[in-house]
């Protein structure tokens, strides 16, 4: 079905001879592009090569080499293969590399973080301020020599725990004292953390206008969260208001952040495997799959027969559990307390019992392995999966619908209230049902085929009007062609081993870069890895849909009253365990 | 008709209200007990389930699968007289594959020859940096290490476990996995009956 536009191989080094060189490290592709000329050949990425929708943009700090990188992955929105290009900078502060918000305008959370995590200034970004971390920070903690506080060793395992492993609390061994990095004539007694300014700054103004026949107004700084119940976590949000219009709006996040990628390039590559259920903590399985198909990539290997399809069967029953809690939970902040959403946790409790009987944990499910999953699924969970399958789910989908669908409440709240149009929508690179609802039928397992999905006969759910009604139906649409890839996959489901490689708790990774991705439950997951060949991965990132789809909060709200804030928020589908990671 | 909607959507919340007594009714006019018994439990997290869903924490307990896993456990068989035979051997593979790093085992080393010996003198978990990944089960070529099913473990303290807390009988594991227990039994008599009749292929050779 790949049209001619799809499998088009790409060749920026013909298109620009003296800018561009192929990039030619063992296990790499892409191309590297001259710094000066990054903004020119970006805008020819998206306006010559058709590679509309910009996912990742991540940095990589190569200390051996001096070199900081930047790293892009361009996607067609019609499907195929993407395009990775790099910009390669010397180490040397400040590193200044030119912004691509201009071109594409979600590349805006990611600069910054990439700001915030490796100190890559993006010349022209408007407001590059820190965004996991907090204004006033020292340092940029991912770079490869900044340690945290309770360094122990550069990677997993560490030495002190066998074979003389007196248990010790790191706290008692390191009280803070050879990595922590204070700036010059820091005085911890005089500091006082005030850095809102900017944020604040940031914020878009309402200067008072005398306008004939109107009150004089003035525009209003609310500040939501990160305590607010509605926010889906820890997420704090600075609003304009002029009366109860929202003029501008900045998210403010980081409350949950850990540093996952630090964590990841510290564990060995096994060892992420139970991390990444912690990033979207609703969809274990989902986030397994994708970092688990990232790493194959990276080691060329195949997986087992009856282990893809029970990873099918797994992340769709994932999005569908998934789905049914988004619907509770929206209905939770549109005022529907508890009775919409508790309906919904009860056909996701029984899903959970399958992924317990399965992995045996309910959230943290930890069930897949490189090469396959970790344990077969029993007999009895293959009939109860059947069952929910072919009889429950669909009638329990159907009350749901019934339920809330033609509620004349419902419908005030959500229709006709826009969200995105696909042009909007595919500029700030928004993925997953929210892009799917404006009309842009851009679904990874249709667009760029992963596991086994080009075996199942389902339909790429899509909705035309992109307003939250529309973002709300595709829900539905959704949870019914999970149930039927669910149905198909139950029926082909062969016998056989359940992982083609041995188990091997470290596993040998030749050097290289993968980008891996596939479509979850809240949009695309992506992971980028890089190894080195050695245990631990070299570097490691996660390219969560939650915190790529926030780019476009600012411009969803604007105009619109803030009592729709909290509910266009929870159209988003956001997760704090992925947004912050 | 304005409000016909929220008309139809009552009818499902109606429904469910009254399907929480005519279930009841219908367990109690078949002489069962729906509430405080395994079956109820049971029949609540089937496909069938319907009316009441909830189960009373602390007392009703969801029944835990088998491969439920809540922090690690060591295994030891018991020999004769009360004899404690640790499975571990102290090969630290647990330690090296755990992510967050809880496993601290302090192996023997014979006081004659410093050389090392298969048993672990001390084996600590801590128990709060445990994230319940199952790994050191999994990859521990012994079967010594395995995950429990207790997960009342709350506490007003820290909780680092030493081996003397660790430690727990076969038969204990055996109660709580019988699947795997036997089938880890199976695999490891007829790797001793491969490795006796080799024994004895060798012996009646030499």
């Amino acid at each position: 079905m790949a049209t001619a536009l799809q499998t088009q191989t790409v060749d920026l080094v013909a298109r620009f001879p003296a800018i561009v060189t192929a990039d030619a490290r063992s296990g790499y592709t892409g191309f590297i592009v001259n710094k000066e000329n990054l903004v020119e050949v970006a805008t020819a990425v998206r306006d010559e090569f058709g590679f509309d929708l910009l996912t990742a943009v991540t940095g990589v700090d190569y200390i051996a080499e001096n070199k900081m990188e930047v790293v892009y992955h361009a996607y067609k929105t019609i499907g195929g293969t993407g395009l990775a290009f790099k910009v390669q900078v010397e180490r040397v502060d400040p590193i200044e590399v030119p912004s691509l918000i201009n071109i594409w305008a979600g590349v805006d959370f990611q600069e910054r973080e990439a700001w915030d995590l490796y100190g890559i200034k993006f010349t022209g970004h408007p407001d590059l301020r820190r965004i996991l971390m907090w204004e006033g920070y020292e340092g940029h903690p991912l770079r490869k020599d900044w340690k945290e506080p309770f360094f122990e060793e550069e990677t997993k395992p560490f030495k002190s725990r066998w074979p003389e492993g007196k248990h010790t609390f790191s706290e008692e061994k390191n009280p803070f004292r050879d990595n922590l990095n204070f700036p010059k004539d820091f005085d911890p007694e005089k500091y006082i953390v005030n850095k809102e300014e900017d944020l604040y700054a940031s914020l878009e103004r309402y200067t008072t206008k005398d306008v004939e026949g109107s009150m004089k107004t003035d525009h209003i700084v609310v500040n939501m969260g990160p305590h607010h119940p509605s926010t889906h976590g820890v997420l704090r949000v600075a609003v304009t208001l002029d009366g109860e219009t929202i003029i501008g709006l900045k998210p403010v996040m980081g409350y949950l952040h850990r540093n996952h990628d630090k964590i990841g390039e510290r564990n060995t590559y096994l060892q992420n495997i139970p991390y990444t259920d912690r990033l979207d903590y609703f969809n274990s399985m989902s986030n397994n799959f994708g970092y688990a198909i990232t790493v194959e990539k990276l080691m060329n290997i195949q997986v087992a027969e009856r282990a893809e399809y029970i990873r099918v069967i797994m992340a769709e029953l994932s999005r569908v559990q998934n789905h049914l809690i988004f619907i509770g939970m929206l209905m939770n902040d549109l005022g529907a307390m508890y009775t919409p959403s508790l309906y919904a946790f009860e056909e996701r409790e029984l899903i959970l019992d399958i992924f317990e009987a399965v992995s045996g944990a309910r959230m943290m499910c930890n069930y897949f392995r490189f090469g396959g999953v970790v344990r077969d699924v029993p007999d009895f969970a293959l009939k109860k999966i059947h069952d929910l399958v072919t009889d429950r789910l669909p009638a329990k989908t159907d009350e749901m619908e019934r339920f809330l669908n033609e509620n004349e409440i419902l419908m005030a709240r959500l229709k006709g209230i826009h969200v995105l149009n696909a042009e909007e929508a595919i500029n700030y690179s928004v993925t997953g049902p929210v892009l799917r609802a404006t009309g842009v039928p851009y679904d990874l397992r249709r667009a760029d085929p992963y596991s086994i999905y080009d075996r199942f006969d389902f339909d790429v759910a899509v909705r035309h009007n992109g307003d939250m009604m529309d973002n709300y139906l595709i829900r539905f649409d959704e949870i019914r062609q999970s149930l039927r890839i669910l149905e198909q996959a139950l029926k082909q489901i062969p016998q056989g081993p359940i992982n083609s490689q041995k188990p091997a708790y470290q596993v040998r990774v030749p050097a290289g870069e993968a980008y891996g991705r596939i479509e979850s439950p809240k949009g695309e997951l992506g992971f980028y890895v890089v190894s080195n060949g050695k245990p631990n991965p070299y570097r490691y990132h996660v390219r969560p849909a939650s915190f790529v789809n926030l780019t476009a909060i600012e411009s969803i709200c604007r105009g619109t009253k803030i009592a729709d804030f909290v509910a266009l928020l929870a159209m988003l589908d956001i997760v704090m365990g992925e947004l912050d990671r | 008709m304005y409000g016909k909607g929220i008309l139809k959507g009552l009818s499902v919340t109606w429904k469910r209200f009254w399907d929480t007594y005519t279930e009841d009714i219908s367990w109690m006019l078949r002489g069962k007990k729906r509430y405080n018994t395994d079956e109820g439990i049971r029949h609540r997290s089937s496909k069938d389930t319907k009316g009441i869903f909830t189960v009373q924490y602390p007392e009703e307990q969801l029944i835990v699968p088998e491969e439920f896993r809540y922090v690690p456990f060591l295994v030891y068989d018991e020999g004769a007289d009360g004899k404690k035979d640790v499975r571990c051997t102290s090969c630290g593979i647990c330690a090296k594959v755990c992510p967050p790093q809880c496993i601290w085992i302090v192996r023997t080393n014979d006081p004659a020859t410093g050389r090392p010996v298969p048993v672990p003198t001390d084996f600590y978990v801590d128990m709060d940096i445990c994230m319940n990944c199952g790994f050191c089960a999994e990859y521990c070529p012994f079967d010594a290490i395995k995950m429990d099913h207790d997960f009342d473990i709350a506490s007003y303290g820290r909780n680092i476990y030493n081996i003397d807390k660790l430690l727990k009988p076969a038969s204990y594991y055996a109660g709580i996995r019988p699947e795997n227990y036997t089938r880890e039994e199976e695999a490891r008599k007829a790797k001793e009956a491969a490795r006796a009749a080799k024994a004895e292929a060798s012996a009646s050779a030499a």
